[in-house]
């Protein structure tokens, strides 16, 4: 591993900031997700038309936890940020269109009644969710396991190599991770009938997840040895995987007793943990180079000037209470079960 | 084709679709709270059931403006790595903080403007309505801020990485192809930093831009409405409003468009310089109202009014306007090209200015259009005040609103140009002055990448536009709902514009509608 001297604190923050962002992402945005990929599954238009109405009023807020988190790593450390846009660049663009559709085919979708029109977007945005959800957790499978960066730090391979077995794992794994925090979140907004069939869905999406979320930790042990290692190094690293493989299977057992909502919290708490658990094994490094550790891009290397990272805490300290706030205010004013009613989708 | 002129055509085109949308979100959201202030004040259901529709178009614009808009937050990493890096420190907090002000501000309350109707009281949804439309200006000035530091980089200084040293560079220093990766832009002053010499004309001009936006396809929907005769009540209203706007908003932007303009010759005079195809610097500089740069000739064909430009720059019929052949200075060029003689810089000096030509149209068209969007507002303002407009039996009234129907692509080619006109402007530099475009790109992509990404793009886009004209179009076919959900009735009522203003306003009018 790359050798540093001393890491300045507000590199820390900024490291612990950006992946607040992105686990935020994950927990909001995942929920939508799984809500598309499970779209093409309820047949009845009527019941679509609740399952886009569910997410109608927060996806858009939801989505913006990306965009900020991009622009975070931008601000903080640009480097990387250069690094994995370019270097991932085809994945990239099929995100975009994934997430395009996904847009779009909300907002279109049950504006005219034709079967062909309402069948098209509904298979717009249930591809468009499980496209999204798979390349992110490529990209993040890449991540964790490493790329190939030169000396100046640019990602040098193609598109093909991100598609090992080991990233491609990750992808399916959060896949099916995604489709279980949606399934819950849409046993928690639905009612009658439409409940009772996601519920059927549920402990299976659980079980699903639970086997590759296991298999995807065993191939970390082989594929990553780096990790392992520094996670050795940091021997608290294991108490908080464990605690995330317990709330992994907690999940099931909320379900079981009918405990939605915290069924709904553990799957939120098992993707903080899973971050943390990258996190610790990860930190300095942002974007760790194999073969050659030498060029891994740090948070000290990486980084924007000191005084970039301390007015974008300053920015952070103002902003961030300001929008937890309303994010908060705006999901308790939408609470409850969707029914459909004069305005929404 | 280079993956420079590829990545920039992938930009225009990715930037340009999403510059459509995000002026109408401006604009409209502007006329919405106006309108929902309205109700709230006078308690007429008529300004509800505006607000109503307004709001639905208004969803439907804003779906597309932010499917569009996460392009362009991940395009600076992917097309333009190499830029990335060597402004991260400064460009990325501006955009960082368009995500934490404006992009969950606006989200967070569209919910509530969208959905919220029976959710929350009229105080907290006209609440929702003014974060929402604080939240989309918000967007225009940090990103705003973001490109004018491009064009005129203030704040900030050079540095040089090397290991794990930096060190400052001299203001003088000259950044070489072979620096980066190792020299960047650190910020010194954040302030300065945001109010660069160009932020503020710059953000005005185009948020005055898209309020005219937001007027305009207010008052072509309702033009046609009027002229079929349909929801004549609604439309009258609506044209009311959008048209005091947009002559308010008319007045302002004259004002910034001078600004604008006196700004670019003081901080990038060889933009003006294109703009107006001037190559010799004479006293009395006209000002040539249309026409086209005769490039090999370096000269201009066109009707010319002396002195004029002369007057606008400087205030001043006398003072001359700089002409490209002396620009850059020699100094400037034999800094960056040591051990040129004299003639061979005059020969190169020309690599240092933008297309000519191009600019020149570019921003003839926006002047062009701009002044009939100027006249067609205070037209409207005069018909309306005399109680004209809507006077639609008249021949000539029915011509004049088939005007306004069209006119709503008016402020929209105004904007598009005068961006192409900002950005072809000060080529052929990324960051002006300081980092070539061609230096800019990703190294790690390759040019079929790119045409792989435009073509996508290029399809999607095309399909997202017929299909928003569709909706579009089906909406207003639709047009708005009385607050029973059935459609209002083309009530044939007056067609002065005092009289609806009593009707609007007035107790009796409240009476009746409570009923
Ligand atoms: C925050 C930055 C930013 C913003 C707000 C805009 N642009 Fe820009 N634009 C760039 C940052 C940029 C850039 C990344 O810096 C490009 C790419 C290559 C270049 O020189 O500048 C660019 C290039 C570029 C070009 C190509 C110019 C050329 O190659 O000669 C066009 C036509 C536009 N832009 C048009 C627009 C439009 C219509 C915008 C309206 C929203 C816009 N730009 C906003
Ligand atoms: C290259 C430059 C630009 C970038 C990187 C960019 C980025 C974005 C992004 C990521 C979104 C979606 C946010 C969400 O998910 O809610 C968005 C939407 C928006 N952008 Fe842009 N944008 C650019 C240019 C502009 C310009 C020049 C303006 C205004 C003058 C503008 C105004 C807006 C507004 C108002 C929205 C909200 C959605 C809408 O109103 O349609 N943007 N932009
Ligand atoms: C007729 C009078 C007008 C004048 C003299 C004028 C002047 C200018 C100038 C000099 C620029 C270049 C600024 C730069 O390169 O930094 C510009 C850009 C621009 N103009 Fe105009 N303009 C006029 C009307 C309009 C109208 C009516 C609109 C829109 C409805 C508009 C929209 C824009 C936009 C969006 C830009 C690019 C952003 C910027 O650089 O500010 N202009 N204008």
């Amino acid at each position: 591993m790359h050798h540093i001297q001393h890491i300045p604190l507000l590199n820390s923050i900024w490291f612990l900031l950006v992946g607040i962002l992105l686990t935020g992402y994950a927990i909001l945005d995942g929920f939508d997700f799984g809500v598309g990929i499970l779209h093409l599954f309820v047949k009845k238009d009527e019941d679509r038309r609740i399952l886009l109405n569910s997410i109608g009023p927060v996806w858009d807020g939801n989505e913006v936890w990306l965009v900020t988190g991009g622009g975070a790593l931008f601000a903080a450390f640009p480097d990387a940020y250069a690094t994995v846009f370019s270097g991932f660049y085809n994945a990239f663009m099929l995100l975009l269109v994934a997430l395009i559709f996904r847009a779009v085919a909300i907002e279109f979708r049950s504006k005219e009644s034709s079967t062909l029109w309402r069948k098209s977007w509904d298979i717009a945005f249930s591809t468009g969710s499980f496209l999204a959800a798979l390349l992110i957790g490529v990209a993040m499978g890449n991540i964790t396991r490493g790329i190939h960066l030169d000396a100046q730090g640019d990602y040098i391979g193609n598109f093909l190599d991100l598609l090992n077995p080991y990233s491609l794992l990750l992808g399916i794994t959060v896949v099916a991770l995604f489709a279980m925090h949606g399934s819950i979140f849409l046993v928690l907004k639905t009612e009658g009938e439409l409940q009772s069939t996601i519920k059927g869905w549920v402990p299976r999406l659980i079980a699903l997840f639970l086997i590759l979320f296991l298999s995807f930790n065993a191939a970390t042990f082989f594929e990553c040895p780096d990790l392992v290692t520094t996670m050795i190094k940091r021997p608290y690293g294991f108490a908080v995987l464990a605690l995330d493989i317990a709330a992994a299977i907690s999940i099931g057992l909320m379900v079981k007793r009918g405990y939605e909502f915290g069924a709904f919290l553990m799957s939120a708490l098992t993707m903080v943990l899973l971050m943390a658990v990258l996190g610790i094994s990860y930190f300095p490094n942002i974007v760790v180079s194999m073969p050659d550790p030498a060029n891994s891009l740090t948070i000290v290397n990486a980084a924007s000037s000191h005084k970039t990272l301390g007015y974008m805490f300053i920015i952070a300290c103002i902003g961030v209470p300001i929008v937890l706030a309303y994010t908060v205010s705006i999901y308790w004013i939408f609470r409850g079960k969707t029914r459909l009613g004069h305005v929404g989708y | 084709m280079s993956v420079e002129i590829l990545s920039r055509i992938q930009f225009a085109l990715t930037v340009s679709f999403h510059f459509l949308y995000p002026p109408m979100t401006i604009g409209l959201g502007m006329l919405l709270v106006i309108m929902e202030g309205l109700y709230l004040k006078t308690k007429n259901p008529l300004f509800h059931q505006l607000a109503h529709f307004w709001t639905k178009i208004f969803g439907l614009i804003f779906a597309i403006g932010v499917a569009t808009g996460i392009v362009m937050e991940f395009e600076f990493g992917t097309n333009w790595a190499a830029y990335s890096r060597f402004v991260g420190d400064i460009f990325g907090s501006a955009l960082a903080a368009e995500g934490i002000f404006a992009f969950f501000l606006e989200s967070g309350f569209l919910a509530l403007l969208l959905f919220g109707w029976d959710k929350v009281g009229p105080k907290t949804h006209f609440f929702a309505t003014c974060m929402v439309c604080l939240g989309s200006h918000f967007s225009a000035i940090w990103i705003l801020i973001a490109n004018s530091w491009m064009q005129t980089p203030a704040g900030f200084h050079l540095e040089r990485i090397t290991g794990a040293i930096h060190t400052r560079l001299p203001n003088s220093y000259i950044v070489q192809a072979s620096d980066l990766g190792h020299v960047r832009a650190v910020v010194d002053n954040f302030w300065a930093m945001i109010g660069n010499p160009s932020s503020l004309n710059r953000i005005c001009h185009v948020v005055f831009g898209a309020w005219l936006v937001g007027a305009f396809l207010v008052m072509s929907i309702c033009a046609w409405y009027l002229l079929k005769g349909r929801f004549t009540t609604f439309a009258r209203t609506s044209m009311t409003v959008a048209a005091c706007f947009a002559a308010f908003t008319t007045v302002l932007q004259s004002i910034s468009a001078d600004s604008t303009a006196r700004g670019v010759v003081r901080t990038q005079p060889i933009k003006l310089a294109s703009m107006e195809g001037i190559y010799e610097t004479h006293d009395y500089t006209p000002m040539t109202l249309f026409g086209y740069v005769d490039t090999k000739n370096q000269t201009v064909h066109g009707p010319q009014i002396p002195a004029l430009l002369s007057f606008l720059c400087f205030h001043n019929f006398k003072q001359p306007v700089q002409g490209l052949l002396s620009m850059p200075s020699d100094e400037f060029l034999a800094a960056r090209n040591p051990g040129l003689s004299p003639e061979e810089l005059a020969k190169i000096r020309p690599n240092y200015w933008p297309v000519v030509g191009a600019v020149f149209q570019t921003y003839h068209l926006m002047i062009c259009i701009g002044s009939a969007v100027f006249g067609l507002s205070f037209l409207a303002l005069t018909l309306l005040w005399r109680g004209w407009l809507f006077k639609t039996e008249n021949p000539l009234i029915r011509f004049l609103l088939w005007i306004y129907v069209f006119a709503v692509i008016a402020p929209q080619i105004c904007m598009q140009a005068g961006w192409f006109t900002a950005e072809m402007g000060r080529q052929p530099w990324i960051v002006y002055n300081m980092l070539k475009t061609s230096d800019g790109l990703s190294r790690a992509v390759q040019a079929n990448q790119v045409v792989f990404s435009i073509i996508l793009f290029a399809l999607i886009y095309i399909l997202l536009f017929v299909t928003f004209i569709y909706l579009l179009n089906s909406k207003i076919q639709h047009g708005p709902d009385d607050d029973e959900g059935h459609h209002t009735k083309a009530i044939g009522a007056s067609s002065d514009a005092s009289e609806i203003a009593e009707d609007l306003f007035s107790r009796k009018g409240r009476a009746s509608h409570q009923e």
